[in-house]
């Protein structure tokens, strides 16, 4: 008989992974035959703190491979749904998948049951798709994802930071994850402060990233020559996960620039 | 049924499933969908705020259902994963409503003709075009019939009345306020009585919405706003 597979029919699962895996375990990413990390393309430096309302994500557009820039402008923060966004670093191929993956298994549970999974559901789900994943980073294609979001019983928002063996750790003030996420996060102690507005929540969000790229060659700058600007989510209850305009970004990155530049010539 | 004491001619056995499937479906209210100028509308009458007749199945697509609820949500989840399987092995453009179409009339007509009971239920699948001339509508009956429908279709107890009274209006000509008055208006003449707002159902695929989807639920209060009388 001609038109559904029986699984579809028959199936109680809401995990659209789970469907994948019986149906078609070609479609998932697979675990390769030998190590070849370094010539892949890596991601890099990604930070998120709490804002006076909600949790802002802001990523850099660089990949390398060694010591080359395999792109000017990936995009490593992206939506999960409406109320929450996802940053990964790592091999830049499986991040994109595990990216990709997630978002349409939180699509697919959001449709099957008509409802959305609560915020600590949707990190633990991507927890989980890490452990499955842990094939991949025993042989140096890992993958770490920042996850933040909110939800009606978490109005103010979480940060949840993951490691490849799917442990799953709440951020209660900033994190940042990738090559140069240790400067980033040494900007962040000093700059962060609870409760910080838009425009200072975004400065402080560039500044981070800024002080990330001086240092980590494989986190790029603000890209004044091919206007690319590092990406910029925030997330309030209110309006959801909205992206701020790459121009506004830029023009702030121009700010920090010229105060850069402003001291270090006084 | 290979030990069948009598012989019953294929003629009656079918007759006897298509009363038996109709019947079921007569029983259930009616669901209306109807294109209007920038999107198309899914309107049913669902006392129920939860157990819904109506649902998104993919970016631009929308289902709607009537007959046994248990029937009807076995085939609304087969369609989700049917499109999102297809939507991350190709592409998002690549999940259309003609494909799932014909995937739920397969299935009707398997099981129509080799289960012991067919399926009480009749369907709609909805998708939203990139422009007014390339929407689509497709009813399917419990047999695995598709039926492909211009500008709104109606299925259920009461489709043939509600079908007659919408007949020759364009509705893809009109706003969104003025085709739910028609939608709400042919359900009411075709049903038992006037319908409060919180014993509809209604949702749409949006055209003008950013982002790729377009299936949105329209609350008792928006659709009370958007009803005139």
């Amino acid at each position: 008989m001609a038109g559904f597979p029986p699984a579809f029919l028959s199936s109680t699962s809401n995990s659209f992974i789970d469907l994948i895996r019986d149906l078609a375990p070609d479609a998932l990413p697979q675990p390769q035959g030998s190590p070849m990390s370094e010539q892949l393309p890596h991601a890099t430096t990604i930070v998120a703190f709490h804002t006076a309302a909600g949790v802002l994500m802001a990523g850099d557009r660089r990949a390398t491979i060694g010591n080359m820039i395999a792109s000017h402008a990936m995009e490593k923060v992206r939506p999960a749904d409406d109320y929450s966004v996802i940053g990964i670093a790592g091999t830049a191929g499986v991040a994109l998948d595990l990216i990709r993956l997630f978002q349409l298994e939180l699509e697919h549970y959001e449709k099957i049951e008509d409802a959305r999974l609560s915020l600590g559901g949707k990190a633990n789900r991507l927890a989980a798709m890490l452990r499955g994943n842990l094939g991949l980073a025993m042989q140096g294609l890992s993958v770490v994802p920042m996850f933040a979001g909110v939800d009606d019983s978490r109005p103010d928002g979480q940060i949840f930071s993951f490691d490849i063996t799917g442990g799953k750790y709440e951020e209660h003030r900033f994190h940042a994850i990738g090559s140069g996420s240790g400067f980033a996060r040494g900007a962040l102690k000093k700059l962060w402060e609870p409760g910080l507005e838009p425009d200072a929540a975004l400065s402080v969000a560039v500044e981070a990233l800024f002080d990330a790229s001086d240092d980590d060659s494989a986190t790029g700058g603000p890209d004044f020559v091919r206007k690319l600007a590092p990406t910029v989510f925030t997330v309030e209850l209110g309006t959801g996960v909205r992206e701020i305009p790459a121009d506004r970004v830029l023009a702030t990155a121009a700010e920090v620039v010229a105060e850069r530049t402003r001291k270090a010539q006084a | 049924m290979t030990q069948a004491p009598f012989y019953v001619s294929p003629e009656q056995l079918m007759k006897d499933r298509a009363d038996f499937a109709r019947k079921g479906i007569a029983r259930g209210r009616s669901v209306v969908v109807l294109r209007y100028d920038s999107g198309i509308l899914l309107l049913a009458e669902n006392p129920s705020p939860t157990l819904h007749k109506i649902a998104e199945i993919y970016d631009r697509i929308g289902f709607a259902a009537v007959g046994k609820y248990n029937e009807f949500e076995t085939l609304r989840q087969a369609g989700v994963r049917y499109a999102d399987l297809r939507g991350y092995s190709y592409d998002r453009s690549d999940v259309t409503a003609r494909g799932l179409t014909n995937a739920y009339a397969q299935t009707l007509a398997g099981v129509f003709t080799t289960e012991s009971k067919p399926f009480e239920v009749e369907l709609v699948v909805a998708e939203l075009g990139r422009t007014a001339a390339t929407d689509q509508l497709y009813r399917i009956t419990y047999d695995g019939s598709v039926i492909d429908e211009t500008e709104h279709v109606a299925i259920g107890g009461q489709a043939d009345a509600i079908t007659a009274r919408l007949k020759g209006i364009v509705t893809s000509a009109k706003p969104l306020t003025e085709v739910v008055d028609l939608g709400i208006e042919a359900l009411t003449a075709a049903g038992s009585g006037p319908l409060p707002v919180d014993d509809l159902e209604a949702a749409v695929l949006d055209r003008e919405v950013p982002g790729h989807r377009t299936f949105r639920r329209l609350s008792d209060a928006a659709l009370a706003e958007l009803r005139s009388d």
